[in-house]
């Protein structure tokens, strides 16, 4: 079993330890530093003791894997009715890097009923191979197939990084494929690099609502499994005619069978949105005051060919409804231009939003936290600034 | 808090707040704009057994007492004294049936009160009697098996949304205050309907109306205690809510100072945030100890009467004389620390200056009030005099 | 599989984690402030809990239990749900839990739904707002080899089934799904209750079973940190983006500059 423990002599008594902790574990007892029950053994403290006065003792098993067993990256292509979902792409663009540092081929996985010429475009966009799994039995997404099939596939395959896209259908699925071939999964990942020393994957992700980040490694296991928000990656351009091997995978009919079935789809038209595409958001704030106030932002939106966003206070008021609320509890968004108007920036919006290229914000309050956060930031009133500068771009885009 | 409170009662302390700053404060402002009752509340404080809080386990209530309906009166004004009377209002209406009903008639109210299936409503006030109770004209004649009720009450807490109304009628033509009753009439009966809805300064989310009675019958089993006891059931029932009103406004006055703070922090002038200067920190001190001095009085008249004591007109008077002055002075003050914000419909503060206004005015006027106190004091002079 | 006759029990899995809406940080050592920052049940499993009151008392009958895994302090956030209305609590709790990650949580969890037997649900919140995962309760679904359902806003039992909205980007799948079943819940489900007085006082004295490593059926080698496959082995603070610029004066001076600035972002020439 692992343990933590102080090193009283060492322990000088100056509570950087009790700073970094993230779970109010540590607090001080006659001037030393004593770890209480609810210790996670996540080690922040080991790093942040200039005095080497904590030591983590974890229990190293035999590796079983950069064992020369495990080669190759591969990535989980998403279809949904015979359209391949962009994150797809992105996957691709890490993966190509990942795999030509590694020296490996770059693979796809692509399931589905009908949807062998899509592997065509995951060649073109950098997949050396793509293992396809052709079946009626996949017509329509259902996690017990569909994460058999990836399960096995990878058995078979044995990869040693699985990349998937962390959308609804990543989310559910891939988990209950890691918890299948018994390896660990890192979720929402934004960097993703290789240490040659270990040949492991580093995994970096936010974590605590985005207030920090971490760095996670699977040393043990493999394949290291790891999934990637939309927009989070790069997608390489198109390369028509570029040369992949395409695979026609069978599964055995067995491990296709699923106790969950699609009745149908309802396409809701409040959830329509998906801003998570958008090149420009602008986003309102509690600052606007109320839901008529939106339109103001609708306008602008509309001036610069945007989409409407807005932080979770304007959603939980029931301004505006949830598929447009950015941060982490929403969505992601890395648009080109993000306009934040009357958003004070509190970390959960942040986490949503600080992958955007430009970042505007407009806010009465000179101490908000966004304009830390900003390219451009303008403190005023909402309700002059924002219509004056609808007009003023109406007119020079026009 | 200077108050000592025992498990149970941190308990609902808590869960008040809870309702208050989850399902009030969100609401607060648009029901103070539009007059709208709160319904939505009544059903969270019902689910969450509140409307209960006062009323014997044995109909279904949670048994506490008056210290108890202060605590969550307190806790739940200090978001928005106007919803708060959605339940204070009732509990003063449901006291002439906890204090003089019979069993049956225990049953029958109590039992869907504290489930906060109806609401209940006190009705004396008359448009020739305020402060001269005594001096209703509303009869309630007998016929049979009947009362016949005819007349108009004004100003009524909860008129129209209450199904219970504890009605102060006169039974007896001519005869001053003997001649007068106490009878539970319900909404829907017939004869009995409602005036048009106030239009107030303040306590807004709170509905205000005339209750109209032309010819009503209502069944002779409907009356509290005997005929004649009509005045002494309402003085008996303002001796218990009298400390229900000092918690509102105790409450409220709360409300405005935390607001008063948080804005003096945060709010620079001259370079610094105001709360730096000495003037301002004189302001929210005063404001501050008579607040405490306020909560002081509230719990212990609240603790006099939960203890059983039999007179206890003057703490209670005293506790919603002081209270209700200390609001109308604290939320004037914290207009005057938020200054020109402060007059602003957008900030909290000038809703709480106007709702404080009313404590100092109904379930006796502070004048009323004083008159209690003084006649209670010379009393016990004299009394302490003949022991010798 | 359960016969239809007898009443459904529901399993809920919480998570108390610390409120991260309220931490901040300090902008001097750019570190976390952590004291005051409340413990809270995760807000997607207060969801959950109530979709699970919400089924039982649409059936009419049936046995909701609320399970968590962590350390003794968890029990206030399980005496919280028991004050909803929730039937009992369980707690794994034991040292040798503690540092897992999302797979040794689920194998931990996985085996006290087991040794807790016959359910039907297993409710989760979608993600946990610490960890931000959404994993274990696929794990745990998959490590009870049973279905699920992720993302659902809408549930409906009918004898050994039940029908469920699984929420999409544009809109929603219907799915069909055997019992017992795992589902994750998103906000969209229903409208949580606030605690009664009366459930609070029965929470107060209710009797919370713990159980630790020694009374579940698990391979010690697979629970806490030593049968964590993944290991955090560095935490920074996000990286500040350099000061932008703040543009001064009034809305006639500050628009144009702000205007002639994201001019060239527009048309894509940035």
């Amino acid at each position: 079993m692992s343990s933590i423990e102080v090193i009283d002599e060492r322990c000088v008594g100056c509570e950087l330890c009790i700073k970094a902790c993230l779970y109010d574990a540590i607090e001080m007892r006659d001037g030393i530093a004593v770890i209480k029950d609810n210790c996670t053994l996540c080690g922040a403290c080991v790093d942040a003791c200039k005095f080497d006065a904590i030591i983590l003792r974890t229990e190293h098993r035999e590796v079983d894997a950069g064992d020369g067993e495990h080669r190759g990256v591969w990535i989980i292509a998403e279809q949904r009715g015979g359209e391949l979902h962009g994150v797809s792409y992105e996957l691709l663009g890490k993966g190509r890097e990942l795999a030509d540092e590694l020296g490996v081929p770059l693979s796809a996985v692509l399931l589905g009923s009908g949807v062998e010429p899509l592997a065509r475009n995951l060649v073109e966009r950098g997949a050396d191979v793509v293992h396809v799994v052709d079946d009626p039995a996949l017509e329509h997404y259902a996690d017990e197939p569909y994460s058999n099939a990836i399960a096995d596939l990878v058995e078979k395959g044995h990869p040693e990084i699985v990349l998937t896209g962390a959308t609804s259908i990543g989310r559910s699925l891939i988990p209950r494929v890691a918890v299948q071939i018994r390896t660990g999964l890192t979720a929402d990942c934004t960097g993703l690099a290789i240490d040659d020393d270990e040949r492991c994957l580093l995994q970096t992700r936010p974590a605590f609502g985005g207030n920090i980040m971490a760095t996670i490694v699977c040393p043990n296991h493999r394949p290291q499994m790891a999934t990637v928000r939309h927009k989070v990656m790069t997608s390489l351009e198109p390369e028509p005619g570029r040369v992949g091997r395409i695979v026609l995978e069978t599964i055995e009919p067995g491990r296709l069978e699923s106790r969950t079935e699609f009745v149908e789809f309802v396409k809701d038209l409040t959830q329509t949105v998906n801003i998570a595409d958008a090149d420009v958001i602008v986003s309102g704030g509690r600052g606007l005051g109320g839901p008529e106030r939106f339109s103001m932002i609708e306008d602008l939106a509309g001036a610069v060919g945007g989409a409407v966003g807005a932080s979770r206070a304007a959603v939980d008021a029931g301004w505006i409804p949830y598929s447009h609320q950015v941060g982490q509890t929403g969505k992601t968004v890395q648009p080109r231009l993000y306009i934040a108007c009357g958003i004070s920036g509190a970390v959960q919006h942040l986490a949503g939003m600080q992958s955007s290229k430009t970042i505007v914000a407009i806010n009465k309050d000179a101490d908000a936290p966004i304009f830390k956060h900003a390219t451009y930031g303008i403190v005023g009133d909402l309700f002059e600034i924002v219509p004056a500068l609808t007009k003023r771009l109406k007119a020079e885009l026009s | 808090m200077s108050v000592f409170l025992t498990e149970e009662q941190q308990m609902l302390k808590e869960l008040c707040a809870q309702i208050a700053r989850e399902k009030i404060l969100p609401i607060r402002e648009a029901l103070d704009e539009s007059g709208e009752f709160p319904w939505e509340v009544v059903k969270v404080l019902a689910a969450s057994d509140i409307y209960g809080v006062y009323i014997p386990e044995e109909y279904g209530g949670f048994g506490g007492g008056v210290t108890e309906m202060c605590i969550a009166t307190e806790e739940l004004s200090r978001v928005c004294g106007g919803i708060t009377l959605a339940f204070a209002a009732s509990a003063l209406g449901a006291h002439p049936i906890l204090l003089f009903g019979s069993d049956e008639q225990k049953k029958k109210y109590l039992t869907p009160i504290a489930a906060g299936e109806k609401l209940a409503a006190f009705a004396l006030t008359e448009a020739n009697a305020g402060s001269d109770a005594g001096a209703i004209e509303t009869t309630a004649l007998p016929d049979g098996d009947h009362y016949v009720l005819n007349g108009t009450k004004q100003w009524i807490t909860n008129g129209g949304e209450a199904e219970v109304y504890t009605v102060v009628v006169r039974t007896k033509k001519g005869t001053g205050i003997r001649g007068i009753s106490c009878l539970i009439v319900e909404k829907g009966t017939p004869g009995f309907d409602f005036g048009k809805k106030e239009n107030k300064m303040g306590i807004r989310a709170s509905t205000t109306r005339e209750l109209v009675f032309q010819d009503c019958r209502v069944p002779k089993e409907n009356l509290l205690g005997r005929e004649g006891m009509g005045f002494l059931i309402a003085m008996r029932t303002f001796d218990m809510s009298r400390p229900g009103v000092a918690a509102q406004a105790l409450g409220i006055a709360q409300g405005a100072l935390d607001e008063a703070v948080k804005y003096a922090r945060e709010r620079e002038q001259f370079g610094q945030p105001i709360a730096s200067f000495q003037g301002m920190q004189f302001m929210l001190a005063d404001m501050a100890t008579q607040i405490e001095a306020a909560r002081a009085l509230v719990y212990h008249a609240a603790a006099v009467v939960d203890s059983g004591e039999k007179n206890v007109s003057k703490i209670s008077a005293m506790a919603k004389l002081f209270a209700s002055d200390v609001a109308m002075r604290v939320t004037t003050d914290a207009v005057q620390v938020l200054g020109g914000y402060g007059y602003m419909k957008e900030y909290p503060v000038e809703k709480m200056m106007r709702d404080a206004k009313i404590t100092q005015i109904y379930e006796g006027t502070n004048q009323i009030q004083r008159t209690i106190i003084a006649s209670q004091v010379i009393k016990e002079s004299a009394a302490k005099e003949r022991r010798g | 599989m359960r016969d239809s006759g007898v009443a459904m029990k529901i399993v809920v899995l919480i998570k108390q984690v610390p409120d991260t809406t309220e931490v901040r940080i300090d902008p001097e050592t750019n570190t976390l402030i952590r004291e005051g920052v409340p413990s809270i049940i995760n807000p997607f499993d207060t969801y959950a809990i109530e979709e699970a009151l919400r089924l039982r008392e649409r059936a009419g009958e049936g046995e909701v239990v609320v399970m968590s895994m962590g350390p003794p302090q968890v029990e206030t956030a399980l005496r919280e749900a028991l004050a909803l209305g929730v039937d009992s609590a369980f707690l794994l709790t034991d040292r040798a839990f503690a540092g897992a990650d999302t797979w040794a949580t689920s194998m931990t969890l996985a085996a006290g739904i087991r040794k807790l037997g016959d359910v039907d649900v297993v409710l989760c919140g979608k993600q946990a707002i610490d960890g931000d995962t959404a994993q274990v309760g696929p794990g745990v679904a998959c490590l009870l080899d049973i279905p699920q359902v992720a993302y659902v806003r809408k549930i409906d039992v009918d004898g050994g089934e039940a029908l469920a909205e699984r929420m999409m980007d544009d809109g929603y799948d219907i799915v069909r799904a055997k019992l017992p079943c795992l589902f994750t819940v998103v906000k969209e489900i229903n409208e949580p209750r606030l605690p009664s007085l009366k459930g609070k006082m029965k929470a107060r004295k209710a009797e919370i079973t713990m159980w630790g490593a020694a009374d579940l059926d698990v391979d010690p080698a697979q629970i806490g940190l030593d049968g964590s496959p993944t290991r955090v082995i560095r935490i920074f603070s996000p990286e500040q983006r350099s000061a932008g610029e703040m543009l001064e004066g009034e809305p006639d001076e500050t628009v144009p500059a702000l205007v002639s600035r994201i001019l060239p972002v527009l048309k894509g020439e940035a």
